[in-house]
Order: C-alpha cells, then sequence, then structure tokens
C-alpha cells in the first residue's frame, strides 16, 4: 500500500511535494512572482532529503546550473514566471540540443515585460513551443488543480528522463496560488522513470552519449562515474558528442530533435474529456481556464445545450488525434484561453472538417468566467 | 652538454608561428618564413623544453636520456 | 609517468586555432597538469563556452560540457555542487569570463564554488574578427574600435578578488612553467580557482596594434610582466600597463559545497 497524504496546500508548494517525490534532488533558480513559493519550498524540503538548493545571480544561470547538475546525475527543476522564463530561453535551447533532462515551472503572468506580475495570463504558450530558437520540439504539461501540481510533476520529470529532454510545466499564477485539498500518493518505483544507463560492461569505446538512429535517447551515464567518460555540446554534434557542423549531421540532428517528441506524441500527451460523448459544442482549453469551463459545460448542459470539454493536459506536442477527433464530432469548437488565441491558432491548424471554431479570450489578468465562455458561443 | 637530447618537429601540425625559433634561449632552431623550423645547433640546446611547452600546435617533442 | 597526450584527443589535431595563437599553450599546459598530477579522466569535468578558448573541448579526452557563450561557470556550479568529488575545470575567454559572463564570474568567486576557472585572455574576441572585449586595453584598436578603444578594460584578478575568490594567479604564455605551476595550484585548491592566462592573438590585436607577430606579443608580455611580490611595493603608476604574474591570492575559506552540507547533515530526514 503506497504511503499516502492529504494536504490543504497551494499549487506551488504542491509542486515541491512532487518534485521531490519524483526524485528531484537540484533546484537552481532566481525568485520572481508568482513562482517564489516554489523556490522557498525547494530551499527548505531539499537540504531535509539531502538535495541542493542554490539561487543563481539571474534565470540564465539557474538554467545552466540545473544542465550542469543534471549531467553529474543529479534531477534537477527550477521555477520562474515571464521575463525569468524569457532569460531561460538561451540555456534551454542548450539543454535541447545537449539532451540534457530537467523540468521548468513556468508559472504564467500577464505580460509582456513586466506586466502586471501578480496577474495570471496563458499567454506564454507559444514562447513555450518556439522561444528557442532553431527546429526542435518541446514536452510542455499544463496543470489545472493543485492535484495536478503534485501528480503532473511526477510525470514532467519522468517524460524529461525518459526523452532527456527539459520539461516545461506551465502552470499560471491562478494554479501557482490555489489552495486545495491534495493527496499525495508516493509513487512506486515502477512509477518513477530514471534515465536509462548503459549496459553493464560497455567500453569507452563502444559507448556513445548520442544516438540519432532511433526516436529515442541514447543512455545517460553520470559525469563523474567511474568508466565513462561524458561529452555533451550545444553545438552540432554527432555521436560522439564531438562537434559536427557538416550538412548531413545538421539535417540528421535536427531531424531527431524534433522526432523524438513528435514520433512519440501517443506516449507523451495526456488529454481529458469532459461530458464529450454526445457534445454538439465543444470546448478544447487548458490549464486555469479547465476550471471555468467545466462549470460552463454544466450550467450549459442544465439548459439543454449538449456541451462538452477535451482538456488539453499536454500543451506540447498537441494531441492532434484527439483534437481532429472533436472536430470532426461536432459542428463549434471554443477555445477559452487566458490569451489572445494562442491555442485557439493551433486547433484551427488540425480543422480539416468545417467546424466553427471560436475563440474566449481574457487578457485582463482576471480569471476567464463560465459566463464569459457561454458568450462566447451565445454571440455567434 | 652531457644529456642526449632529441627534438623531433611534426610537419603535420607545425604552422609555422616562429615562437619556437624566436624564444629559444639557445638559438637551437633556425627558420624561414613559411617553413617548419630547423634542428640546427641540438649541441647548444640545454634541454630546457621551452619550446614543446610554448609550441601552440603540440609539433614538438623533447625527448631526454 | 603519463603524458600529457594520455588526456588529449590527439588525432584530433591540428587544431581549429591560429598560426601563433597562444590557447594552444594553455591546452598543453592544462593536459601536462592533469598527467602530472596523475588525476583519473573520470574524476576531471571540464565545462567550457564559446569563443576561440571555448574549443578546448574538443581536444580533450576528459567529461567535457560544452554550453552557451558566457555561461560555463553556472554550468559548472550545477557540475560542482552535484558531485563535489570531481575536479572541475572550466575553461573560458576574455569574452565568456568577464563580457557576456562577467556577472557569473564575481557570483562564483563570492559563493568560493569548489572549481578552476581558467581564463585565456587575449585583449579581444578572436573567434568573430577582434572585436574589443571586457579586457581590451584602453586605446587599443579592433574591428570595432577603430579609432581606438575608449572603454577602460577590466583587470581580471582585481576583479575576482574583490569578489572574494581565494585563489587567484596570472602567467603568460611566455613562462608556461609558471603557468603549470599555478594551474595545478588552482586544481589542488578547494574553493573557487582562477588562473588568467595572457595568450598572443597575432591575428586580430597583435596585427592591429603592431605587436608583431606572436614571438614578439610574447617576448612584450614578458617585458610587461612583474613578478605579484614585487609589485605589492609598486605604486599604481608605476604598474600601469604591467602584467602582474604569480599568485596574487590565495585564502582559506570553505567552499559553497562544504557549508551547504552541514544543512544537509543537520536536516536530512531521509538518512
Amino acid at each position: 500500500m503506497a504511503k499516502s497524504v492529504k494536504k490543504f496546500i497551494e499549487g506551488n508548494d504542491a509542486v515541491v511535494d512532487g518534485a521531490i517525490a519524483a526524485g528531484a534532488r537540484f533546484y537552481a533558480g532566481y525568485p520572481i512572482s508568482p513562482s517564489s513559493e516554489i523556490a522557498e519550498g525547494a530551499a527548505k524540503e531539499l537540504p531535509r532529503h539531502g538535495g541542493l538548493y542554490i539561487q543563481m545571480e539571474d534565470e540564465i544561470s539557474s538554467m545552466a546550473a540545473l544542465l550542469g547538475a543534471s549531467l553529474a546525475g543529479k534531477k534537477s527543476f527550477t521555477a520562474t514566471s515571464g521575463p525569468g522564463f524569457s532569460l531561460m530561453q538561451e540555456n534551454l535551447g542548450l539543454g535541447i540540443m545537449s539532451e540534457i533532462p530537467c523540468v521548468i515551472f513556468d508559472v504564467q503572468r500577464s505580460g509582456p515585460s513586466t506586466g502586471a506580475a501578480t496577474k495570471p495570463a496563458q499567454a506564454d504558450i507559444m514562447q513555450a513551443r518556439y522561444g528557442v530558437h532553431g527546429d526542435h520540439s518541446i514536452i510542455a504539461i499544463s496543470p489545472s488543480s493543485v492535484q495536478d501540481c503534485y501528480d503532473l510533476t511526477i510525470t514532467a520529470f519522468n517524460l524529461a528522463e525518459k526523452y532527456r529532454t527539459p520539461v516545461l510545466f506551465m502552470a499560471d499564477e491562478v494554479i501557482g496560488h490555489l489552495r486545495e485539498t491534495v493527496t499525495e500518493v508516493e509513487p512506486t518505483p515502477d512509477q518513477i522513470f530514471n534515465r536509462v544507463q548503459p549496459a553493464p560492461g560497455t567500453t569507452q569505446a563502444e559507448f556513445r552519449p548520442y544516438n540519432y538512429s532511433t526516436n529515442m535517447p541514447a543512455p545517460m551515464p553520470p559525469v563523474g562515474n567511474p568508466t565513462l567518460l561524458m561529452r555533451t555540446t550545444g553545438s552540432t554534434h554527432d555521436e560522439k558528442g564531438e562537434f559536427g557542423p557538416g550538412p548531413d549531421n545538421i539535417n540528421r540532428v535536427t531531424h531527431y530533435l524534433t522526432d523524438k517528441i513528435e514520433k512519440n506524441v501517443d506516449d507523451i500527451t495526456i488529454t481529458r474529456r469532459y461530458q464529450l460523448e454526445d457534445a454538439e459544442v465543444a470546448f478544447i482549453t487548458f490549464g486555469c481556464s479547465v476550471r471555468s469551463t467545466i462549470t460552463a459545460v454544466d450550467m450549459l448542459r442544465a439548459k439543454g445545450v449538449k456541451a462538452g470539454m477535451l482538456q488539453v493536459v499536454t500543451v506540447w506536442p498537441l494531441p492532434e488525434k484527439e483534437i481532429r477527433e472533436v472536430l470532426r464530432q461536432v459542428k463549434t469548437v471554443v477555445v477559452p484561453e487566458m490569451n489572445l488565441g494562442q491555442l485557439a491558432g493551433e486547433v484551427r491548424k488540425f480543422n480539416d472538417y468545417g467546424c466553427k471554431v471560436l475563440q474566449a479570450n481574457r487578457t485582463d489578468g482576471v480569471l476567464i468566467t463560465p459566463q464569459q465562455i457561454i458568450s462566447a458561443l451565445e454571440e455567434e | 652538454m652531457s644529456k642526449k637530447v632529441t627534438i623531433s618537429v611534426s610537419e603535420k601540425r607545425c604552422k609555422q608561428c616562429g615562437i619556437c625559433s624566436a624564444l629559444c634561449p639557445r638559438q637551437v632552431f633556425t627558420q624561414e618564413v613559411g617553413q617548419v623550423p630547423v634542428v640546427a645547433h641540438l649541441d647548444q640546446c640545454i634541454a630546457c623544453r621551452l619550446c614543446e611547452m610554448r609550441c601552440p600546435d603540440f609539433a614538438i617533442d623533447v625527448e631526454v636520456e | 609517468m603519463a603524458s600529457y597526450k594520455d588526456y588529449m584527443l590527439f588525432d584530433k589535431l591540428p587544431h581549429t586555432w591560429c598560426a601563433g595563437c597562444g590557447d594552444g599553450i594553455v591546452l598543453q599546459s592544462i593536459a601536462a597538469v592533469f598527467a602530472e598530477m596523475g588525476l583519473d579522466k573520470h574524476d576531471i569535468a571540464l565545462v567550457s563556452g564559446i569563443g576561440c578558448f571555448g574549443r578546448v573541448d574538443d581536444y580533450l579526452d576528459i567529461n567535457c560540457m560544452h554550453v552557451t557563450h558566457g555561461r560555463a561557470l553556472p554550468a559548472a556550479t550545477g557540475i560542482a555542487l552535484a558531485n563535489p568529488n570531481l575536479n572541475v575545470i572550466v575553461t573560458m575567454g576574455d569574452g565568456d569570463s568577464v563580457t557576456i559572463g562577467g556577472n557569473h564570474l564575481i557570483h562564483c568567486a563570492r559563493r568560493n564554488i569548489n572549481l578552476t576557472a581558467i581564463v585565456a585572455n587575449n585583449y579581444n574576441y578572436g573567434q568573430t574578427g577582434g572585436q574589443y572585449s571586457g579586457t581590451t586595453p584602453t586605446g587599443s584598436i579592433t574591428t570595432t574600435s577603430p579609432y581606438g578603444h575608449i572603454e577602460k578594460n577590466f583587470d581580471i584578478c582585481k576583479l575576482v578578488e574583490a569578489a572574494g575568490a581565494t585563489y587567484v594567479a596570472r602567467a603568460t604564455v611566455y613562462n608556461p612553467v609558471q603557468m603549470r605551476k599555478l594551474i595545478r595550484g588552482g586544481i589542488e585548491h578547494k574553493g573557487f580557482a582562477i588562473i588568467e592566462c595572457m595568450v598572443p592573438c597575432p591575428t586580430h590585436y597583435g596585427r592591429y596594434n603592431k605587436q608583431g607577430e606572436a614571438a614578439n606579443m610574447m617576448k612584450l608580455m614578458n617585458e610587461q610582466s612583474v613578478p605579484a611580490e614585487k609589485a605589492k611595493n609598486m605604486s599604481p603608476e608605476e604598474l600601469e600597463g604591467k602584467i602582474i604574474t604569480g599568485l596574487i591570492v590565495k585564502k582559506e575559506r570553505d567552499d559553497y559545497y562544504t557549508e551547504y552540507k552541514r544543512i544537509i547533515d543537520a536536516q536530512n530526514i531521509d538518512k
């Protein structure tokens, strides 16, 4: 029987508990609202579990330190928001190219720039996908409850380890500061994914820190292990991790970095369906907007409208199959989100079915309401 | 000169920068512009190894018996 | 006894650097110190940044992490804290260390992270064509200061000393024996150690500032050199344009991990 504890805490605190449960033992970060409680929790909890917290001089160095610690074998994480997330893009790219797992918690706030620092938004979705220069793919998860902040944090670390890549956890101010009851179930060893190690007895001559022949990453021994030397670089490299700027290699690496995520979409993506079975009208949404949307569905159902909701828990890669299924099934889709239509644009890309795709957007730093979501539908 | 010294210069790695020949404390090398240095006065060598240590291109090996 | 070649990917030579570039001399010194100390390759982790000297990892047969411009020190901080048993070496140029990465340098020194930073200072950005950096001397001609450089340059050793570095040293490639001694001292030092290595860039800095070929630039460095002991009794005016060499700072102060480990030992509930 797995150990389980009930707590009444905020999302940011549940993230820390989830990270510790996932085996994370290193945090490097720079405080920023509305994510700072994650830093505070990490500073308090990590040494209690033999881990380390360090407050760096900025978010650039925080990301760099995460990658260094992860390369030396520690599961690592950081938390940030808006401007800090922008600063992290440089070394997020390094993590993607070097294939070093870690988890970045972006507690989204209103922007651009300082914006309204304490107000929620869901407007970093496109930055999460394309903030790093150069072709690549990314895994991003968006929680809609405090329970998610615990459970999906464990999922995020597992995906980071499995696919040897940074994973983004796109929370928002609402979820980060929301207090609700959470049941924290300690994961069993089989529920924790630790990065794959080279087969015992692998020699240095046989060992390759990178593998581009399949859509799964090469094993990743920690720097400092007694038998294998590890070589990573942000420069385009060959399987040995040595500089490889030839055209064929550049092309191969670019495709691999995209394919290892895009070709494993079914394994990576998580969706949740609410009242979709007989729906004629559907909402596709994520994060804090899910909460308002569920109420909107209930209100519409009470009025006799067959409404339903698809929650994209995994924002990147998008669960294309599930979104297409909804677009095929219903006549009208509304995409509620706290930005000017970042997810809606993506949904439209898949709309080969003549479905009407409407938007319900809110960008004033106030949580989107069920009434507003319903009125987006009624205005049509 | 009691010690037997051998100085070898790798033509493959040498970039003819001239550091070894210009800075050798005993003028052991001669060198023409665009040429690899020549060990011309081995008898003057004191085996200080500075040429080896100062060669930026790992092109010089000094062996002392 | 091990040779410096044992720590190198020797078949990767000839290297990428220009004829007369001093970076190769520093690289040989680093590898030679590894050999001299008989270090196990698996116990060394080298983090390098971007720029001419950022390419040292291409030629070393040890654990290597090649990162973004200026971010080698924070990446190395992560490694040093995650595995305190490693000898963490950070190789940077003047661009990496005190220009784009200047903030990381002073904070790393202040925290006394247990690592050894080896900075190759050639007074300019060699890889991008000889533009000025944070260490380009005032008045110098570079490709982006064609009328003479108007900024005051950093003195790397003074900067890190003020920031709290516990081991600070400087050598020129004219004197590779001293350089090896100081690098070894840095690796043996527990805490943040930095060795500034003065290297000629005959392709850019030397050419634009009419310092002649590499050997001439090295001779000039030697003429400018003043031993740290002697410099203590010299006035700032007398030290103008001089290069202070040797061991400049050596202090004992618990490194970051040692301090943090006390917290772990006191708080750990998983023991």
